[in-house]
């Protein structure tokens, strides 16, 4: 035996062997984590059951909980008896369940962990609620009676189909309040800020006469009626919005009121069935794409942070492609190839190879503070001090990520121009075009996959840095999307959200983290799932373009 | 049909004005482009360069010495009774004030002596001022002694206004504690030297006539209704100081007396227990011959500056040993001239302080830092007062019955290559340390400037990182590009490739919020890991091996990887599920509190394990990818030649290719460093980013980037902070860069050795 495991270990077999784990051990771990973050992320939407169930911890009193298990972990039983329980003896294990128990303004808290085996009695009742709220979280628990102002209108079983009805029309009321709040009011206030720099600017000009400033107060009075008139439509709304309250009990017997204008959503999951499960599961995953987060960013949609990614890399894309390409056709097709150029060109590629966030410091201070407040001083003196482009914003973060990018797209431009035979070129000159015209119509179209290649490459890089980004421009919650119908439509100099910050803010700077977690495997995935597409977009160019001058180089 | 025709072309003439045209307009084009190229070319490279240069004009004056320039000068023809007892400027140094013997506090202007406002102190009847000193906590407030062995306390105070839009300051006078002189010293001697210390419940009074040292406390009661404080005084027996008394200091912690007498000796008085003051220590604060000739606090009070006959200025503070005994210790020195020190003046809002001597000798000097800024021979007589503005932006000599105004240009003192990199003695620290420590609550807080923890937490995290990702890396690209069936290689390439392109915010995330409680409820499965899964590979390698070959050449060559997937997850599973079995048995049930209980090894949720893992993760593709393509570019023949002469895959590997591939391989290994040298979210996210300098796996680290990250957006333009964050970015990209570009050299020459080859 011992000399056949001498032979193997002669042949160095087990050494290829380790080998070939080591790349078993990266496919599982690429694989693993994409996975962990799909399911994570996905599973977030799904409606759980709702169990109820007795809790009778040893030495404890017996109580009643309710609500969905959304994590489970064994623990040895010593720490559990550190931390107060009674373990039975001989137990070394035990499995624990993270319950969402929701109801924080009752209880104080979403979460409570649970010793799976104390559970007794489990059920599923069929009537039990789950209310999505615009504060304290969600609820659990049995809907009594429907109240309008204050009187009772329904009780017991029609309740149900009555707060339904009710619940659709404060839902379309609170799309009219949210039309009017964000869009029309915002709209005015925008305009009123317009005059105020208006009049600033005059002042500071001296040329504020006073048939100019009349001028402006006129304007002034128009919209400041406008608000008015809204502000009244929305108090009319706000009250037909507050009509209608519920009365709830939780499953200890809490009862609570519970105006209509804050819940979002109502289900009952234990009575639904597969279909309605997978519906509820698409307009939740539609929510999550398209609306704007609530509750401090841990419930609700992602769609500014999405907005905000998307506008921030296509003005990142206006502004590297044409310096990428042009400082690769320098390098490759005008510059002397001496040992200048490749110094240069060394240069370049290690860059790419800097920390990002050593141009995020850069461009704090450069485009912000020394840039940014020049700008300031000139073209919008009327605004100091607030800065307007003196502050990280928009504009910033794209030139500092477009720097950030350069050496991504020179590099693959460079490339994409070496593979072009020079026999393409030498034939294109022959012909009696000149240099510039063979770059125009020869060199650059066979080059512009590789162009593609290196912006697709960017693009997904961009998307994902989030460290320069903190400084110079991403905000948790901005108030507004960076385009709007307000002019002057693209507001360069705002702040604006994005996804990877999301993730960091949501996972580590929210009071909530519990809460807040699937939210974040969910946007996570959204930024996986982005980049991945994109990287394996720009492979699949690559190879193209590799096949397609395969021809050409033989 | 078509005939070329070659000298004479018809139809087609060259030399219209059209076409001549149309031919200069091409050229011009030309002409263009390549300009256009060029200027826009040269233009990016210039741009990127731009950041190395911004990055150094930010950094470069933090280096800058202290620059003085004078602004005026004026003077006045007083005798020497008329000498101002103490003078000091206030925040915008427009005004000058000044006490003298008689009681006058006048109030001039800086640029040009003219008395602005002028009051008297209430002296008692034939009583004049003898010695005058400030609070060491709020040098507004000071103590007049005077020639009956009296006291007064007094507060100058200003108040601006804009009438007309013009700045006005004006000086206010107040009493705090009446205008009523106050007894210290008995039998109407007049006060040589006061010391006073203010707090919130105690005043306190020291000061010497003749000879006998007296001290009174105040107990502070304040009404209740009308907030008017009225003082209970306490006299305090002292005990004997030998020698001369020559100057007495209070600390303001209201713990220590600090008494200085004869030539060189310095007696500490413990006072923390006023009834009880007793004699901690007596120290000689010159080695040599050497005299003290002034001594004073520096801000914040809890240094001593000593200034002596040969031009030293030393600074002390109390130091607390292992056994809880108070010391005082010497800390640092500075040399001024080598001339008798006259004044040592602390500044306002920093740890640093101005020196003169009397041959007209100043200098600017920054205690932590342990710096020296200017050393100038501004007169040629003696200085006599020195004061220096509040915003350390002005100052002002008098020598020689004239006064000079000087602008002061210096903004970063606190920052030397010592104070950056080397071990600092802070205030209150009982050894010299490492230590980061860039803000505080408090005004008279030393900054504590290191960047050596930080480096050091960066080198931290970079090391485990490497230490996951090297072996797997390398070992992956080694089966990969040698081994693997090319399919099987083209799917997994691009798989681990793709781990490059994972945002480092998702790692980070995953780390911090999954991986680290994870690793903490399961450290000893972990570990298991380390064991069980290298061992089941080399257990079913073996039996695979072993097995008769029909079954065995049922898989092709080069898949043994794909075989492997099962038997890792598996192996992983019984490792995991082993956990609680081996904290039962090992570690009496939890490995964690096993550690910090029974090894004394700290442990935090967020370690560099967890940054390690999720760094490595980041890092492992790039070494892969650039490892895998330097093995796989290896010449195919030398190992057809390796092979054909008997020896195994294995040998052929090690002996030829991976010699030939070596420094590719190392490229690989420093640019995936690089990586995880500069790599800031995913430490920002899975660290407790504590500055801390132990290489304990257990514990956090605070990174140069993560470091610029969470202070950078609270920092103010412009201050020595915000240039060091600048530093530490400077420092990240020469790091990156330097080892970048070595790298990409590596691998230059090899691709020209494989060429020749």
């Amino acid at each position: 035996m011992s000399k056949k495991i001498s032979n193997w270990y002669n042949t160095g077999s087990p050494w290829v062997w380790l080998n070939a784990g080591a790349v078993a051990i990266s496919v599982i771990l690429v694989i693993g984590l994409l996975g962990l973050i799909a399911i994570r992320g996905l599973g977030h939407f799904w409606p759980g059951q709702i169990l109820v169930a007795d809790y009778a911890p040893p030495g404890q009193e017996r109580r009643l909980v309710a609500g969905e298990i959304s994590d489970t972990e064994t623990v040895s039983a010593n720490r559990l008896e550190a931390a107060g329980l009674t373990v039975p003896e001989g137990t070394e294990t035990l499995t624990r369940d993270l319950l969402k128990v929701g109801n924080r303004d009752v209880s104080g808290s979403d979460f409570a962990w649970v010793i799976d085996l104390w559970l007794e009695n489990r059920r599923y009742p069929e009537n039990i609620v789950a209310l999505e709220r615009r504060e304290w979280g969600n609820f659990y628990g049995y809907l009594n009676s429907i109240k309008q102002d204050g009187n009772i209108v329904v009780e017991g079983e029609a309740a149900w189909p009555e707060f339904q009805k009710r619940l659709d029309r404060a839902l379309s009321i609170y799309d009219e309040i949210y039309a009017i709040e964000k869009h029309e009011i915002g709209s005015v206030n925008s305009k009123l800020e317009r005059l105020r720099l208006e009049q600033r600017g005059l002042e500071l000009n001296g040329t504020a006469t006073p048939q100019k400033l009349a001028d402006i107060e006129a304007q002034r009075k128009v919209f400041q009626a406008e608000y008015k008139v809204m502000e009244a439509k929305l108090g009319d709304l706000y009250v037909a919005f507050n009509r209608d309250s519920l009365v709830a009990t939780t499953v200890e017997g809490t009862e609570i009121e519970q105006s209509f204008g804050k819940i979002v959503r109502a289900y009952k999951p234990n009575a639904m069935s597969l279909t309605q499960k997978i519906l509820f599961y698409l307009d939740k995953v539609g929510e999550f794409i398209t609306d704007d987060p609530r509750e401090a960013n841990t419930e609700g949609g992602v769609f500014p942070a999405i907005f905000g990614t998307v506008m921030m890399v296509i003005l990142m894309s206006i502004i590297v492609t044409p310096f990428g390409v042009i400082a690769a056709v320098y390098l490759r097709e005008y510059a002397n190839q001496g040992w200048l150029t490749r110094a240069i060109r060394v240069a370049v590629n290690n860059l790419a190879g800097v920390p990002s966030i050593v141009y995020g410091v850069f461009g704090l201070g450069f485009f912000i503070y020394f840039a940014g407040s020049q700008i300031d001083q000139v073209f919008f003196q009327e605004a100091l001090p607030a800065p307007t482009f003196g502050t990280p914003g928009l504009l910033w973060a794209s030139i500092t990520l477009a720097l950030l990018t350069l050496p991504v797209v020179i590099v693959a431009t460079e490339e994409g121009l070496s593979r072009i035979p020079s026999s393409v070129r030498e034939g294109s000159l022959a012909l009696g075009a000149t240099k510039a015209e063979t770059l125009w119509k020869v060199v650059l179209p066979m080059a512009s996959p590789a162009m593609m290649t290196g912006l697709i490459l960017a693009v997904a890089r961009a998307a994902g840095e989030v460290a320069p980004l903190m400084l110079v421009g991403v905000v948790k919650l901005a108030p507004s999307l960076p385009l709007d119908g307000n002019y002057p439509f693209l507001h360069l100099d705002q702040k604006f959200m994005h996804l990877g910050f999301h993730i960091y803010d949501v996972g580590f700077q929210s009071p909530n983290v519990e809460a807040a977690r699937p939210l974040v495997y969910a946007t996570a995935l959204l930024l996986v799932v982005v980049i991945a597409v994109l990287n394996l977009s720009a492979v699949a160019i690559r190879n193209h373009l590799r096949e397609k001058y395969k021809s050409l180089e033989a | 049909m078509y005939q070329p025709i070659i000298e004479d072309s018809p139809g087609v003439d060259y030399n219209t004005p059209a076409h001549k045209r149309h031919q200069s307009l091409r050229f011009l084009k030309d002409y263009l482009t390549r300009w256009g190229v060029a200027v826009g070319g040269l233009g990016v490279i210039a741009a990127i360069l731009l950041i190395f240069i911004y990055l150094l004009y930010e950094v470069a004056p933090l280096f800058k010495s202290a620059e003085i320039e004078k602004n005026s000068v004026w003077t006045q023809t007083i005798t020497q009774e008329q000498l101002p007892l103490y003078q000091s400027m206030e925040e915008q140094a427009e005004l000058a004030f000044s006490i003298t013997a008689d009681g006058a506090l006048t109030f001039s202007s800086t640029k040009t002596g003219e008395q602005k406002y002028r009051y008297s102190l209430p002296l008692p009847a034939g009583s004049s001022v003898t010695t005058i000193t400030s609070d060491p906590s709020d040098g507004n407030l000071l103590a007049a002694g005077l020639s009956n062995g009296q006291v007064i306390i007094f507060k100058h105070a200003y108040r601006i206004t804009w009438p007309d839009d013009k700045r006005l300051i004006t000086p206010k006078v107040t009493y705090p504690y009446g205008e009523e002189a106050i007894d210290l010293i008995g039998d109407n001697q007049p006060v040589s030297r006061l010391g006073i210390s203010d707090s919130e419940d105690q005043l306190l009074l020291s000061g010497f006539g003749d000879k006998r040292l007296y001290m009174t406390a105040f107990t502070k009661e304040e009404d209740f209704l009308t907030e008017e404080v009225t003082l209970a005084e306490e006299n305090v027996t002292l005990p004997e100081v030998d020698g001369r008394i020559r100057d007495v200091l209070i600390a303001p912690d209201q713990h220590w007396l600090y008494v200085q007498s004869g030539s060189d000796s310095l007696t500490l008085i413990d006072i923390r227990n006023i009834n009880q003051p007793h004699i901690i220590s007596e120290t000689d604060l010159t080695t040599s011959s050497a005299k003290v000739t002034t001594m004073t606090f520096l801000l914040g009070g809890a240094s001593l500056l000593i200034g002596d006959n040969t031009g030293i200025v030393s600074q002390w503070f109390m130091v607390r040993d292992e056994n809880n005994q108070w010391s005082l210790q010497k800390v640092r020195e500075f040399e001024l001239a080598g001339e008798p020190i006259t004044q040592i003046v602390p500044e306002h809002r920093r740890k640093g302080f101005l020196a003169a001597d009397d041959k007209g000798n100043v200098g600017i000097f920054y205690t932590t830092a342990n710096r020296t800024l200017l050393t100038e021979k501004l007169s040629d007589g003696p200085i006599e007062q020195l004061v220096i503005s509040p915003r350390s932006n002005y100052m002002l000599v008098s020598s020689n019955g004239s006064t000079e105004f000087w602008n002061v240009d210096n903004e970063h003192p606190e920052v030397s290559l010592s104070a950056l990199w080397g071990e600092v003695w802070y205030e209150g620290y009982e050894k010299p340390e490492y230590i980061w420590q860039s803000s505080a609550s408090n005004n008279d807080f030393e900054p504590k400037l290191s960047l050596t923890p930080l480096a050091f937490g960066t080198l931290k995290a970079a090391f485990y990182a490497m230490l996951l990702a090297t072996p797997l890396a390398i070992a992956g690209a080694i089966y990969t590009a040698y081994f693997m069936a090319p399919a099987m290689r083209r799917k997994v390439k691009p798989v681990i490739e793709l781990m490059e392109a994972l945002p480092t915010v998702i790692l980070g995330f995953l780390a911090g919020l999954w991986l680290a409680p994870l690793i903490e409820n399961s450290l000893a499965g972990i570990f298991a890991l380390l064991m069980i899964v290298p061992i089941g590979i080399l257990l079913f390698a073996f039996t695979w091996d072993s097995l008769p070959s029909r079954i065995r050449h049922a898989i092709p060559d080069g898949w043994q990887a794909a075989l492997l997937i099962p038997v890792v997850l598996i192996s992983g599973a019984i490792a995991m599920s082993l956990n609680g079995t081996i904290e039962a048995t090992f570690f009496n049930g939890d490995l964690r509190t096993w550690l910090t209980s029974e090894m004394g090894i700290p442990y935090d949720q967020r370690n560099a394990l967890v940054v390690g893992l999720a760094m490595g993760f980041a890092v492992i593709p790039t070494i892969f990818s650039i490892a895998e393509d330097a093995i796989f570019s290896v010449p195919k023949h030398l190992s057809y030649g390796s092979l054909a002469l008997g020896a195994t895959p294995w040998q052929t590997l090690m002996r030829v290719v991976l010699l030939t591939a070596s420094p590719g391989i190392f490229s690989a290994v420093m640019i995936g460093m690089g990586r995880a040298v500069g790599e800031t979210m995913i430490v920002l996210m899975a660290t407790g980013n504590t500055p801390i300098m132990d290489a304990n796996i257990f514990e956090g680290m605070r990174t140069l980037a993560a470091n610029i990250a969470v202070e950078m957006p609270e920092s103010e333009v412009g201050s020595s902070h915000y240039r060091i964050l600048f530093l530490a970015a400077l420092v990240l990209f020469l790091f990156t860069f330097v080892v970048n570009t070595a790298a990409e050299m590596v691998r230059h020459r090899l691709r020209k050795k494989y060429s020749s080859l």
